[in-house]
């Protein structure tokens, strides 16, 4: 971060857009808003077009000499499978309403971050290319023809849209930025401009089951580590299951967690509650190694990639002969889950011996997941608490004074709201709501979200992410608050450095960090920290 | 620049429409050919391009949830913002089309010192949207009056309530100056906040003048050149019944506010307008959010898809995993 400008200089945003028309202004490839291209041997080991080493910054992209007729045809393609994409590209009336709605507009200033005006980009070759008015007037009626020159304005601009759909929420006719992002970086990944942050993470994905290349004794490892950590802070020594057949559910959460802090506190979380739901009501949960992950950087690369790698959760439940999964916290995870995965891989897939998801312990029927068999693990937690199945001490999280992130996908494109809201005021005594109009359905992007969490794009994550913190700062300031809660990874890995350059009084955790904190275990001592070392309310002095 | 062009191309049609129909003696050409030409290119174009669209299908069901999802029994769910019956989407598109619901969230950003982000109310784009939209409708129904004959009462109706503030002679009716009003403040948003001109095409300009020209022009005629109304209702009774006439004694202004109309319907199917159309199809607003309950089904199938299966993971980590006690399918086959 080393040229990253201070917050008070980032803050210092102009949103008047230049005099010149915007057809007319080339695209500048600025440092600190882009992310590095892929890596050929990612692009290569998933069979995605044109793997080369490229450069960005570079005049030639060393594009296949067809380029034009490969991505007009892939439009073409397009238009005819997708209503969305058809119907977006046509209805637009340029109201404005989305304008100031994007946090990457809001903390940029960059009109083209305008959810219209990024959507222009792709609409005004359609018009140009696509509708005779525009092939006959061209930029009369608002067309424009296909060049190198868009085509890198394209790929500087998708991949500043984080997909989170906060745009939609506002547009008078649904369109949805991220529907036309989804599209556009599809036609881009044809002729092999992606990002090497969403590009490794696949090829990984696709080969070890997970986006961070954990092979499978290693997460293992890594799980029996975060286990002897527990033990030590509170003397009980999960024992989690790996590859088990005769589980009745398969768990899978996003890498990440498993990685990185704070998520490993999530991930300590998921294994301490398992442990517990073991010992008290003989609950068998596994961890698979192969479907390793519950993020998909296919999402953020075509529909095509998505469906390949989600399709391993349905592969693994059958082989393992799971009655059905549970899924950890995850943002873009549950907008697959919930919106794509029954979809693209239930026919192919789903074993028949899956079952309506049923909580074993409170007989509850998850009735809102029974055709794809996969319930989110705040729904399930949530269930569990209000059946009173868990025995929580609240008060150890009384150091904490928290307020919630909604993280975008669940918000949006699942409706995942009060469930884990009730978890959170469940095992935390202080809890403040940030603003209205950046929580729930009109929650603010982390920034980072859609595969943009690179460490060399750092200035178009602190800006982009600018109106969460400033809605944080806000709650820390008036309320005293000192922890954001989250219910995903990529929230878990952007939020801290974007609280450290914003808000550096406030930390980020999970919402299973907080329910292991709480959780007390039969016959457990007396527990001195937290699950980071911390102590606990009242044992500071000690 | 784009505004004054959109300007321009309005004044010439209605230069054309009062030259062709007035001085050139072309009524047959304005008053008949070109209306049935318009009512024609609109019927055919709209349906055309509302086929079109639908003959793409929807591979995946994706409503943008603005409310809580149907979950546990007891955490109480947003049946409009996030529903998951037919009943809560047909309630969420009628607001959605009636009452502009998404456009009613709109909030106003400012970025304060500190910095300090905050997000206001901003209801005017969608009264103005609004008024603009009702007004039209209600004098697109009182025009009504001039294609039937009787008149049903329902028109009438329409007409009493509209005029009811009883001013001048003829009365005024209120949706004439609410229209006026509010399609020159959707004008003047456009040049007014850098912003929303920067992103404003010629094709947002050209219909706001053409609805500005049909509306004053109408206003002209009823107002101040009061048009003999009687020989207007032979001509759309004549186009009504396809026995097309041209009566005396229209005044040319009649002819231009008919063209400048004439013009709208054959713009129309070709532009943004179609939004009036698109808007019902729109699948981040039309569609059920239940997709983990019921399956969404896909028509079109993904071609020659590779995935990587169990067997080839294992067989890759076959020996590192039964090192590390993971159980394995293939237990006796060592790597190679």
């Amino acid at each position: 971060m080393s040229n990253l400008p201070t917050p008070e200089e980032l803050a210092k945003v102009d949103h008047n857009p230049p005099s010149k028309d915007w057809m007319d202004v080339p695209v500048d490839i600025k440092d600190g808003r882009y992310c590095y291209p892929s890596n050929p041997a990612s692009v290569e080991y998933v069979g995605l077009p044109n793997a080369r080493k490229w450069d960005p910054l570079a005049e030639d992209w060393k594009l296949p000499e067809n380029w034009q007729e490969i991505i007009l045809n892939g439009m073409r393609e397009r238009l005819d499978k997708y209503r969305s994409f058809k119907v977006f590209m046509d209805v637009c009336v340029r109201c404005g309403a989305c304008a100031d709605k994007c946090h990457y507009f809001i903390g940029s200033g960059d009109p083209k971050n305008m959810p219209v005006l990024r959507a222009e980009l792709l609409r005004s070759v359609y018009r140009g290319e696509f509708t005779k008015a525009g092939r006959i007037l061209g930029r009369f009626a608002g067309g424009r023809k296909l060049t190198a020159e868009v085509l890198k304005e394209w790929w500087y601009y998708f991949f500043q849209c984080s997909e989170c759909r906060r745009c939609s929420v506002f547009c008078p006719y649904g369109i949805d930025t991220a529907e036309i992002t989804i599209m556009g970086r599809e036609l881009l990944n044809l002729v092999g401009l992606n990002i090497d942050w969403i590009a490794t993470p696949v090829a990984n994905c696709y080969r070890t089951g997970n986006h961070l290349g954990i092979q499978p004794h290693a997460f293992k490892d890594m799980l029996e580590f975060f286990c002897e950590d527990i033990e030590e802070i509170t003397g009980i020594l999960p024992e989690p299951s790996f590859n088990e057949k005769d589980a009745d559910i398969l768990f899978i959460t996003p890498s990440g967690d498993v990685f990185a802090d704070p998520g490993t506190y999530t991930c300590m979380g998921y294994l301490m509650l398992f442990e517990y739901l073991k010992r008290e009501y003989g609950l068998k949960v596994t961890w698979s190694t192969y479907a390793s992950e519950g993020g998909n950087f296919g999402f953020f690369t075509s529909h095509e990639t998505m469906k390949r790698l989600n399709s391993k959760m349905y592969m693994e439940a059958d082989r393992l002969g799971a009655k059905w999964i549970l899924g950890g916290e995850c943002g873009h995870m549950w907008r697959v889950i919930h919106q794509y995965m029954d979809t693209l891989n239930g026919p192919d897939f789903q074993s028949p011996n899956m079952e309506v998801p049923v909580n074993p312990i409170t007989g509850t029927r998850f009735e809102n997941a029974a055709s794809t068999k996969m319930v989110h693990i705040a729904e399930f937690t949530a269930d569990l608490i209000k059946h009173g199945k868990l025995n929580l001490d609240p008060s150890r999280n009384d150091n904490i004074n928290l307020t919630w992130h909604d993280s975008c996908n669940p918000a949006r494109g699942m409706g995942l709201l009060d469930e884990p809201r009730y978890v959170a005021k469940s095992v935390v005594n202080k809890f403040t709501e940030m603003p209205v109009g950046t929580i729930r359905e009109q929650t603010f992007c982390c920034g980072g979200g859609a595969g943009l969490n690179a460490g060399e794009n750092d200035e178009l994550r602190m800006m982009g992410g600018m109106p969460r913190a400033n809605a944080v700062k806000y709650v820390h300031d008036r309320n005293g608050v000192n922890m954001l809660g989250c219910v995903c990874a990529i929230d878990r890995a952007v939020l801290p450095n974007l609280m450290q350059y914003w808000v550096p009084e406030v930390d980020v955790c999970g919402l299973h960090e907080l329910v292991a904190n709480a959780l007390v275990f039969p016959g457990e001592g007396e527990r001195e920290t937290d699950l980071r070392g911390e102590p606990l309310p009242g044992k500071e002095e000690e | 620049m784009k505004a004054l062009y959109s300007l321009f191309l309005v004044l010439a049609l209605a230069a054309a429409a009062l030259v062709g129909a007035g001085a050139s003696g072309m009524q047959s050409l304005f008053g008949i050919v070109i209306p049935y030409l318009a009512v024609a290119c609109f019927v055919f174009g709209f349906s055309w391009r509302v086929v079109c669209w639908a003959q793409s299908p929807v591979p995946f069901r994706i409503p943008t949830t603005c409310g809580q999802q149907s979950s546990l029994p007891w955490i109480k769910q947003s049946k409009v913002e996030n529903p998951s019956s037919t009943l809560g989407v047909i309630v969420r598109m009628a607001f959605e089309v009636l009452l502009f619901r998404s456009l009613f969230r709109n909030t106003q950003m400012d970025v304060h010192q500190g910095p300090r982000v905050t997000y206001s109310s901003s209801k005017w784009l969608w009264l103005g949207g609004l008024a603009f939209h009702y007004s039209f409708l209600v004098i697109f129904i009182r025009h009504m009056r001039l294609f039937t004959e009787p008149v049903p009462a329902f028109f009438g109706l329409f007409e009493a309530v509209d005029g009811m503030l009883q001013i001048g002679a003829p009365t005024l009716y209120i949706t004439d100056l609410v229209f006026v009003v509010a399609v020159t403040y959707l004008f003047l948003r456009r040049v007014v906040v850098p912003q929303i001109r920067y992103i404003s095409l010629v094709a947002d300009y050209f219909p706001l003048f053409l609805l500005l020209g049909v509306g004053l022009s109408g206003i002209f005629m009823r107002y101040f050149a009061k048009t003999d109304i009687v020989a207007v209702k032979e001509l759309t009774m004549g186009l009504v019944t396809f026995n097309p006439v041209i009566p005396a004694g229209i005044g040319a202004t009649f002819y231009v506010h008919l063209f400048l109309v004439s013009v709208l319907l054959i713009y129309f199917p070709l532009s943004k307008l179609m939004h009036m159309g698109g808007v019902f199809l729109s699948p981040t607003r039309n569609l059920r959010a239940d997709s983990r309950s019921f399956r969404h089904v896909n028509p079109w199938k993904f071609e020659n898809v590779h995935y990587h299966t169990y067997d080839e993971y294992e067989d890759e980590f076959r020996e590192k995993m039964i090192e590390a006690g993971l159980p394995v399918d293939k237990e006796g086959e060592q790597n190679v």
